[in-house]
């Protein structure tokens, strides 16, 4: 090969490898997107079984039950509907009822979301904004201080 | 009076900072030398200026002047001094404040240490800073004054947030900080360069060891903040691909690839225009993480609405920094032409591939930061999560750590294959040797990640203490060819032994960590693998500022004690928040770590058991690289450049005149 080849060779490679570095960088990217529901959301929506997603809303005063070990289920819910939560672990410090959290987890068969990762955010005052859009109403307006409002998606 | 003084210093600083930008560029279309020569005061005046202010806001907070605003929300009069001292950074303002004096502090250094650079390059370097330092002041004194008040007097402050209660945080921020505000030396550097059209060698060396600097404060910002994370958000986690976490990481993929490529421009004179495209995207990305850290931008669009005057400021900041500094190198770029050849085979050749690897990186943090900002702007919300980064980043990893290997020893210009693969074949399996063994020698267990991870770190490690030992070998004696290696050498090749320590850590922690989180009564046991851990009790104390359950955890290995661990649950009185205070028994080899959760009903105790192989060997690493920084920038070459400088000064100096 020439000097002249061999150097397109070489742009040539580095060429294919950064295509297809960032291809590939694309395709996880698309594979490990994870969308946003809210409880409304999850119910207005056809969530396929086991598909992972985050969803984030109200933890509904008195919901919070204990179950043996680590186990416990509670109600996740915005201005109009709520989803049952479950969840075997520890809790964020952060997470009490009338806080606004996010869980990361899979709907199940039985309606009831599993939940995986539940995240508080270390801020008294702090609400995940996304969350905080889902505390409003139609007319804009926030629900807190947080009551149960609506028909549940489970029972 | 003290809160008035700081704001009048403020003020007088961007006064100070305006004349600083301007003056030398008039002065140098002039020819007015003295002009030219205001840089330098400029510098030095605005270093006492913001140093005066800065002091006037630690004074608040040490004397509790609960009246300035800024104090009131962030401290407390039950606060120890130290972290009242440190809460100066602790919010918006009075980081924004610590920013303005690193970058006052920089300045003054590069005032100082190019004394003998030639008057115009240093002139413009200093009025670049200076125009970043107006930037930073106006948006200080518009939106974010640290000094203003409120009346009347609350009696008591907000208190600091607690989780900025802690030692890490005393010198994580002001050293990711140095790191951020040093690119802008860099980012000086290479708008002088495209506006005077010199680009040349000595350009390079000049730039070098600020970048290096910059470069290895941020590394040891990023791993100090990593550290603190672990032990402060109990949660065991020492990344979590949290947008604040990469916020810091996109200019520090962007400075490695940006100390290489200035490694080639150096040494070759090539990849001059992609060298200072990354010193601009460095800083530019720097602001960036600055700004979506503490503006909140960063965890929704909508933030902005929270104060739009702070919002549109940073947009209309980042605008005309990022964007008349791409202008300027779209129109002067050209003509920063490289001559010469490059060679794949080659030092510099290699060095273009471990830059390609860095960019495929920064883009792929840069895509899973930003995207979310950029889908909620179109309506859709959505994240990305770890398992994204965590697919990515070792794909892209692997390349760079076998690089490193090679390319200290293939030689500049031209190398030869088959001599490249004779010189590397003892370190080659070594590293694949031990690392296959590590896994099965220290944990009994084998795994592939864990060996391939093994393999790279010791390839990285071996290659680089090779590096020296084929420098001393050269010599008659070991003592005469130690005290000839240039410590840039030294640097280079310790950083990148921290390079291989740190990739040991990741492969084994992420190999073989284990948690657990169970429910105890106090008296009950769990176990974890090899440890066992039995909770005794857990007791009320009461601390300075805050209530705690304080838990007592004998850890057991094999039946024999190892260590009794107070993990701790703090309820913070001021702010009435909770803050995990975990515990941690650590060696080089493993962490073992115990984190109070939630109390039950019947006095059980939710608890969180971590082991942690070689978790030590993440941030041992970050700080090798930070020390192996630090040593490049001590090589006299750097010094000679500044001799060769002057003595080129003087002897021109005549014709000037």
């Amino acid at each position: 090969m020439t000097r002249r080849q061999q150097r397109m060779f070489g742009v040539g490679v580095v060429a294919i490898g950064i295509g297809l570095a960032v291809a590939l960088t694309l395709v996880a990217f698309r594979k490990n997107l994870m969308a946003f529901y809210t409880p409304t959301d999850l119910v207005a929506a056809t969530v396929p079984v086991g598909t992972t997603l985050r969803l984030g809303g109200m933890v509904e005063q008195g919901s919070v039950k204990r179950g043996d070990g680590l186990k416990v289920e509670f109600m996740l819910a915005d201005c109009t509907h709520r989803v049952a939560v479950r969840y075997v672990g520890l809790l964020p410090d952060l997470f009490r009822e009338g806080q606004g959290i996010v869980a990361d987890g899979t709907l199940g068969a039985d309606s009831v979301f599993v939940a995986h990762e539940v995240l508080a955010k270390h801020d008294e005052n702090y609400m995940p904004p996304q969350v905080a859009d889902a505390m409003k109403t139609p007319a804009g307006h926030s629900c807190a201080p947080f009551k149960p409002v609506g028909k549940p998606v489970t029972s | 009076m003290i809160a008035e003084l700081g704001h009048i210093a403020l003020i007088l600083a961007l006064g100070v900072a305006i004349l600083q930008a301007t003056l030398p560029l008039y002065g140098l279309r002039r020819g007015d030398e003295r002009a030219v020569a205001a840089a330098r005061s400029g510098a030095m005046t605005q270093f006492a200026l913001v140093l005066l202010a800065y002091v006037c806001l630690s004074l608040a907070f040490a004397n509790s002047d609960f009246s300035v605003i800024y104090v009131a929300a962030n401290s407390h009069s039950d606060l120890p001094l130290m972290y009242r001292l440190s809460a100066v950074w602790g919010a918006h303002e009075g980081s924004l404040l610590l920013w303005v004096l690193m970058l006052a502090g920089w300045t003054l250094a590069v005032s100082i240490f190019n004394r003998n650079l030639p008057a115009n390059v240093t002139a413009l370097v200093l009025a670049v800073l200076g125009a970043i330092s107006v930037g930073f002041l106006l948006f200080m004194l518009a939106t974010s004054n640290p000094f203003a008040r409120h009346f009347p007097v609350p009696a008591e402050g907000r208190d600091l947030n607690p989780l900025l209660q802690d030692p890490g945080l005393i010198i994580h921020p002001p050293m990711l900080y140095m790191g951020y505000v040093g690119f802008s030396v860099a980012f000086a550097f290479a708008i002088s360069a495209l506006l005077s059209g010199r680009l040349d060698t000595a350009w390079a060396r000049w730039t070098r060891p600020w970048t290096t600097a910059a470069w290895a404060f941020l590394t040891l910002g990023v791993t100090l903040g990593s550290w603190w994370a672990y032990h402060e958000l109990g949660w065991g986690g020492w990344w979590f691909w949290d947008p604040v976490e990469n916020a810091s990481f996109m200019p520090w993929l962007v400075g490695t690839a940006l100390i290489h490529s200035l490694a080639v421009t150096e040494k070759r004179g090539l990849l001059k225009s992609w060298t200072v495209l990354l010193a601009i995207l460095a800083f530019a990305l720097s602001l960036l993480g600055t700004f979506l850290v503490r503006s909140g931008v960063l965890v929704s669009v909508h933030a902005f609405a929270t104060d739009p005057a702070r919002g549109v400021f940073i947009l209309i900041f980042l605008a005309i920094v990022i964007g008349s500094a791409l202008t300027l190198y779209a129109w002067r770029a050209a003509r920063l032409s490289s001559p010469g050849e490059l060679n794949f085979l080659s030092r510099e050749g290699l060095l273009l591939f471990n830059n390609v690897f860095l960019a495929v990186a920064a883009f792929a943090v840069i895509l899973g930061t930003l995207a979310p900002l950029v889908a909620e702007a179109f309506g859709h919300k959505l994240s990305v999560g770890p398992p994204f980064f965590n697919l990515v980043f070792p794909l892209l990893t692997f390349p760079l750590v076998i690089l490193v290997g090679f390319s200290q020893r293939v030689p500049w210009k031209q190398g030869v294959f088959a001599e490249t693969l004779r010189a590397v074949r003892w370190p080659a399996l070594a590293a694949v040797v031990a690392g296959t063994a590590l896994p099965v020698l220290l944990q009994d267990r084998w795994s592939w990640g864990a060996a391939a991870g093994a393999v790279l770190a010791l390839w990285a490690m071996v290659t680089a203490v090779q590096e020296i030992w084929r420098r001393v070998r050269a010599r008659s004696t070991v003592a005469e060819g130690l005290a000839l290696v240039p410590r840039a050498v030294w640097g280079m090749s310790l950083a990148h032994f921290g390079l291989g320590v740190f990739v040991l850590g990741i492969s084994q922690v992420s190999s073989f960590g284990a948690e657990r989180d169970v429910r105890l009564a106090p008296g009950a046991s769990a176990t974890l693998g090899r440890f066992e851990f039995h909770l005794e009790a857990v007791k009320q104390t009461r601390g300075p500022n805050y209530d705690a359950d304080v838990g007592t955890v004998r850890v057991e290995r094999n039946g024999r004690a190892i260590a009794t661990l107070h993990p701790e649950k703090r309820l913070y009185r001021a702010q009435q928040s909770v803050m995990t205070e975990a515990a941690v028994d650590h060696n080089l080899l493993r962490d073992v770590y115990v984190a109070l959760g939630e109390p039950f009903d019947n006095g059980d105790w939710g608890i969180r058991l971590y082991y942690r192989p070689m978790m030590r060997l993440v941030w041992l690493g970050g700080v090798l690289a930070f020390l192996g920084g630090l040593l490049a920038i001590s090589d006299r070459r750097y010094r000679l450049a500044q001799a060769a400088a002057a003595a080129a000064r003087e002897s021109t100096a005549p014709a000037v005149a």
